[in-house]
Order: structure tokens, then sequence, then C-alpha cells
């Protein structure tokens, strides 16, 4: 009980400190959950990622429901989750209810184009951090460069992305396996 | 009941929209169509407000609607209808993971998929860049804290304090 308590109280903190979407969230789940309690490791943290953002639902949910029942099962991953929304709907149930000119107010827009280039930032040194382990060798660089490519220039969506480089990598896989 | 049916639509959303938070949008957008519990131009400030609240913004956004149509119960049951699926799907895709996870063929694949999710990552840090350095000032900041980053690994979470301070002081 005291580690379900545990658990809901960390996914409440990173769903605090999340601001954006889902990949916004990564920073603060890799420095939590890999770099300080090492639940994870990096590898599987962006496998929750793959898996996240093709399965129903948005990604933020999903990999906190993935983390939450490799901790602890079904009840680990209901702990996790309710603890990620829980600070939405105290903020947003407040905000709606008693300071609906929150968004309007000025200083609260300067604090967030701060937020915006520190979550920026935040991403680009995670970047950084995973390309290092995650893109060695001709096949990852030539599937990540082909990601990018994909992206920008056909604009296909993130699920397409994901199951073409899961695709290719399987065949890739087989032909070595043959040569073998 | 109303909160049946709101039960029954973010439900929906919650098993048909794959992906970000974002692409939640267009399901709510579908909503103000079919029902009187938010007009379109309260949905616009909702996304506002949501992209600039702590939580994940589909989170948000589902709370924000919920509210709008039936008060706090109508929050919560918005809120739960949309997490519901995934809780149910991902649990049984982690059970089949932990079945599968010596499978060779399982493990070309997601290894296979990590540089594509790098693109991925590095494509929503572009986008949101694209937003946040709209000048000199903006660069500078982003520069200087990624250099931060880089030497001392500290909490995010201290960060994103000194990002709102100086945000506030520099009045961005």
């Amino acid at each position: 009980m005291k580690e379900l308590w545990k658990l809901f109280a960390l996914f409440f903190k990173i769903g605090l400190f999340t601001f954006g979407g889902g990949y916004a969230m990564l920073p603060l789940l890799k420095a939590e959950l890999v770099n300080k309690r090492r639940f994870v490791s990096e590898q599987e943290l962006l496998d929750m990622y793959s898996i996240g953002q093709c399965t129903p639902g948005i990604i933020a949910i999903n990999v906190a429901t993935f983390i939450g029942y490799r901790q602890k099962g079904i009840r680990g991953a209901i702990t996790t989750t309710a603890g990620m929304v829980m600070p939405s709907l105290i903020v947003i149930i407040l905000l709606a209810s008693v300071l609906q000119n929150f968004a309007d107010n000025r200083y609260v827009a300067y604090a967030f184009s701060g937020i915006r280039i520190c979550v920026a930032a935040l991403i680009a040194d995670v970047i950084f951090d995973l390309a290092r382990k995650n893109i060695a060798g001709y096949m990852s660089v030539f599937v990540f460069i082909g990601a990018l490519a994909l992206l920008v220039g056909a604009g296909l969506s993130a699920v397409w992305i994901v199951i073409i480089a899961g695709t290719v990598s399987l065949a890739a896989g087989e032909i070595r396996r043959k040569k073998k | 009941m109303i909160y049946l049916l709101l039960f029954f639509e973010f439900f929906k959303i919650g098993l048909f929209a794959i992906g970000g938070g974002l692409v939640t949008v267009p399901f709510l957008f579908d909503l103000t169509e079919k029902y009187d519990w938010f007009s379109p131009s309260e949905l616009a400030d909702m996304i506002a407000v949501s992209e600039s609240t702590p939580g994940p913004i589909g989170v948000n956004m589902a709370t924000f609607a919920g509210f709008k149509a039936a008060g706090i119960l109508g929050a919560l049951t918005a809120t739960f209808g949309l997490v519901l699926p995934s809780v149910v799907i991902i649990i049984m895709v982690a059970k089949l993971m932990q079945k599968y996870s010596c499978n060779t063929r399982v493990h070309t694949i997601l290894e296979g998929i990590r540089p594509a999710v790098l693109a991925l990552i590095l494509f929503a840090g572009v986008q949101i860049a694209q937003i946040a350095l709209t000048g000199s000032i903006e660069i500078l900041m982003f520069v200087a804290l990624f250099a931060m980053m880089r030497q001392w690994k500290q909490s995010p979470i201290l960060y994103l304090g000194l990002a709102a301070v100086l945000g506030i002081a520099l009045k961005l």
C-alpha cells in the first residue's frame, strides 16, 4: 500500500510539471524513472513511447499506465494513471470555476513563454542523451533519417512512422538471420 | 442522462484518438456540433488554457470539456472515459510484452523502432521551439538553459521554475 502511495505521488508530480503533450513529459520521466529511481531503462522508456504512439489513447496516459503495470501490476497501472490525471482535474476545475481569466493574465503569459523555451531545451537535452545509445550503426542512422524525412517531407503521422520502422527492422533482421 | 453520454463520448475519443493530446481536438470539435455542451469559440479557449496549465493537454481538455458540459462530476466522468480505453488496452499489451520479452523478433522490432521514436521526439521538440523561440532573447535563453542542463544534470522541475521566473523578469 505504501508503495502504491509512492507511485501515486510520483506520477502526481510528473503530471503537475508536464506542460504540453506526451513528449514534453519525456524529460521528467527520464529524470525520475530512469536516472533517479531506475524503474526502467532508457531503452524500455523509448519502447513504451513506440507502443503508446500506436495504441489507442493519448501517449501520456499510455506511458503512465505501462510503467504502473510494470511496477505493481493492474493496481499499479490504475495508481499511476490516477496520479497523472489528478493535477489536471484539480487545476482545470479550479480555473474553470474560480480563475476564469487565468490564461489572459499578463504574468501567467510571461511565465509560460519562459516555460515553453525550457520545455524545448529539456527535449533537446534528452535527445542528446538518448541519441548516444540508440543511434549507433548505420541501420539506426538510416531509420532515424528515414523517419525524419517521412515526417517532414511526406507529413506522415507518427503512427505510420512507428509501423514502417518496425516493419523495416523486422525485414532487415530476417534477412540477416537467413544469411547466417 | 448527461453523465452516461459524456462517458460514452470520451470513451470513444480515448479509443480512437491515437497519438498526442492534440489529436483529440477534431473529436472535441465534433462534440460542439452534436451537443450544446460548449461552443467552438469556447473550445478554442479550452485549448489555450489546456496548453498553458500543468498536465498533459489531452487530459486537460477532457476535464475542461466535461466541466463545461456538466460541472465537477462531468469533469470526472469525461476524464475517466478518456483514460479507460488506454488503461485496459495497455495492461493487455504489457501482459503480452512480458510473455514475448525473450522473443528475438520482438526485440529486433523494438530496437529498430527506437531511432524512429527519437525522430518523433526531435520533431515534437522542433515544433515547440518554433512557437517558443520568437526572438533573439528567447534563443539566448534557450541556449543558456540547454548549456546548464548539459553541464549540471539537475531536475527538470528546477529548470522549469527558473524559466518561469526568467519569463516574467524578462517579460518575454
